[in-house]
């Protein structure tokens, strides 16, 4: 039995074959463990601050918003070592995989940011790491492809399927049901089966805890809004992790609209989907009536997922957290916007919830403070960026 | 009526274990899969296990993917698979049926609605391949509803507490894992699989069968001999439609060689 809550209302659970659920209640007990062992927070903490550079700065932005009434910041997980927050939970769960006596680790990836991630905490810490990534992403993502090889991860293209990111996660889950004695899977996002929401969540909510703090250095009081991003909603929930029990902090997360929701092109999970399930949780997801998954679609490849995590389903559900949607176009406007205005590449993935938080500075009409968590560096964007904008960038 | 209970005291009376072969309804179409399920209860199948293709079937190696694929590309719906069980039930009122799929196929069109119809479809037993005992209670509940039987997997690796559980909860067979994994034929069972066995008997479970990694006739000897109940062949049986898939009647002819040998090779 399990000794935490496997559901948010109805979503979550563990919706896996029965042979891994030894490995999950494992898990569970070690994260368990870990939580109340000072040796293992000391490291982890240490890793955080020494290895990965936490905490984050907090930048006010200074030419990007107009109204004068709007203070917009940006919480700084693109200076976070790996380009990403995704660095945060990896390192947590890595200490968790020595814990248990396992040496291996599998993960997925579907831009290449959490195997990066992966990579790095398995070449500090000693682990083998195998990453699933989809043949088509293998193609489109190179130089992150490099990168993992090069911190030494072994990069196993996924020709089934679609070849992105959903079959990344299927071929993981096959590797874990054959491996799962001396591997641990190393979920990449707050999606899955519990525990991996739950632990996900705990291992990124650093980041709202740091914004609540500096926030109340710099302003004397909480946000108004805190945006993040939303593909399975890593960033998003360990932004709004510390807020949830602050009503008047508004959780906005921003889903990616690709080329309009009205479309089959986007990963609007929770704006467009249905119920059902997907990667061991119910929750939001995309299908057709007879419930196979359909493949979703953004111009930033870290939100293109059919799916979205357990808890973000129920945030949305009671109305405790609002889910919108930018398009492919609105991103790319924001994303050009930061680097000109305040000298700030930001991923394509940040750069979604970027887009929101300005149209919603457009629209304010009163004092309002607003944090965007600036999730990712956009250095891996690049060479999609100029195969889009060609030379429209240039004065 | 119980027809896994029939089928398996008549075996009793035969002295012998079940073969139960597997494929995807609708690998490689409709037309073509309806022959082959024939062929497979004309040639000695005692019962059937048959999968309705999903998009991300993460219990299954690259050889049941495949038939999946094959299938939704022909544009097979659960509509569809639910006709043609329909026919083969008319055709054939006695052999046990099960399904084996996954979760949100039965989600997508309600839970109530997806168990009444497989039960007119004839259905005997539903296998869901991502529904642990841990979620199954609101399935086993509709299944019970509508007099269809809930299978349980019990793998290498399962706990007392699962054990007793499947004693509890089982009907019809319980689906024995032959090994940790994926489906597939590339990685043979590990026998013996006597010691699961024995636990399964000790607390009252269903009948089990053996299935994951059976390809051979002397593979299924061997689980009825460890006191298994019979073998599944899920991925042997779908990778003789997959090598014969320009050649319809080759592909029955091998398929029908293939289920006789399999069945032979159950005698106690």
């Amino acid at each position: 039995m399990n000794q935490l809550d496997t559901k948010f209302g109805d979503y979550g659970g563990m919706y896996v074959p029965e042979l891994l659920i030894p490995a999950l209640d494992q898990l569970e007990q070690a994260f368990l463990e870990a939580k109340d062992d000072p040796e293992f927070n000391a490291e982890f903490m240490s890793l955080l601050k020494d290895y990965a550079g936490r905490p984050t700065a907090m930048t006010l932005t200074r030419n990007l918003v107009s109204n004068p009434k709007v203070k917009l910041y940006l919480k700084r997980e693109d200076l976070l070592h790996g380009g990403a927050h995704k660095t945060n939970q990896v390192l947590g769960q890595a200490l968790l995989t020595k814990r248990m006596g396992k040496t291996e680790v599998i993960a997925e990836t579907g831009a290449g940011q959490h195997g990066v991630a992966t990579a790095l905490a398995c070449a500090l810490l000693g682990l083998k790491a195998r990453i699933y990534m989809g043949a088509k992403d293998v193609e489109r993502q190179a130089p992150n492809v490099f990168r993992m090889r090069l911190m030494g991860a072994e990069v196993i293209p996924v020709d089934s399927g679609s070849g992105t990111l959903k079959d990344a996660v299927n071929e993981a889950l096959r590797d874990w049901s054959a491996n799962y004695d001396k591997a641990h899977y190393l979920l990449g996002t707050a999606a899955g089966p519990h525990p991996f929401p739950t632990i996900v969540r705990e291992y990124h909510r650093m980041i709202g805890e740091e914004t609540r703090a500096q926030i109340m250095e710099k302003e004397g009081r909480l946000p108004d809004a805190v945006v993040a991003c939303v593909g399975g909603g890593s960033n998003a929930i360990g932004m709004f992790a510390d807020f949830i029990d602050e009503p008047s902090v508004r959780l906005v997360g921003v889903e990616p609209a690709g080329k309009g929701v009205h479309t089959k092109d986007h990963g609007a999970a929770i704006g467009k989907g249905t119920k059902g399930i997907l990667h061991g949780a119910y929750t939001y997801i995309m299908q057709d009536p007879d419930g196979q998954i359909e493949e979703s679609y953004s111009v930033s490849a870290g939100l293109d997922y059919p799916a979205v995590g357990p808890q973000h389903a129920y945030l949305s559900d009671i109305g405790r957290a609002e889910y919108v949607s930018v398009t492919d176009d609105e991103a790319l406007n924001a994303f050009q916007l930061l680097a000109r205005k305040e000298g700030i590449i930001p991923a394509l993935e940040s750069s979604h919830a970027l887009a929101y938080a300005l149209n919603m500075a457009d629209e304010a009409e009163e004092e309002t403070i607003i944090v965007v968590n600036l999730s990712g560096r956009g250095d891996k964007d690049l060479g999609h960026v100029i195969n889009i904008l060609g030379d429209q960038v240039n004065g | 009526m119980d027809r896994y209970a029939e089928m398996f005291a008549r075996l009793d009376e035969q002295n012998a274990g079940a073969f139960v072969p597997f494929v995807m309804i609708g690998d490689p179409d409709i037309e073509t899969s309806e022959k082959i399920i024939t062929q497979l209860i004309e040639s000695g199948a005692d019962a059937l296990e048959l999968g309705i293709p999903f998009s991300d079937p993460v219990a299954d190696g690259p050889t049941i993917q495949k038939a999946s694929i094959r299938a939704l590309g022909s544009g097979v719906t659960p509509t569809a698979c639910f006709e043609l069980l329909s026919r083969i039930r008319a055709k054939y009122p006695e052999i046990p049926v099960g399904l084996l799929l996954y979760s949100n196929l039965v989600l997508a069109k309600g839970m109530d609605t997806f168990y009444a119809q497989a039960e007119d479809a004839g259905v005997d037993s539903i296998l869901i391949a991502d529904v642990p005992i841990r979620e199954a209670k609101r399935f086993i509940d509709t299944a019970n509803s509508h007099g269809i039987k809930q299978i349980l997997i019990a793998p290498p690796n399962a706990t007392d507490a699962t054990f007793k559980a499947i004693g509890e909860l089982s009907s019809g067979y319980t689906y024995l894992l032959g090994r940790a994994g994926v489906t597939g034929a590339e990685t043979a069972a590990t026998m013996p699989a006597a010691s699961l066995i024995e636990r399964l008997t000790s607390v009252n479970a269903a009948p089990p069968l053996l299935g994951f990694g059976i390809s051979n006739p002397a593979q299924v000897k061997h689980a009825i001999e460890s006191g298994a109940a019979g073998a599944i062949s899920g991925s042997a049986t779908v990778n003789i439609i997959a090598s014969h898939l320009d050649d319809v009647p080759a592909m029955l002819n091998a398929l029908g060689t293939f289920v006789s040998e399999m069945k032979a090779a159950t005698g106690k």
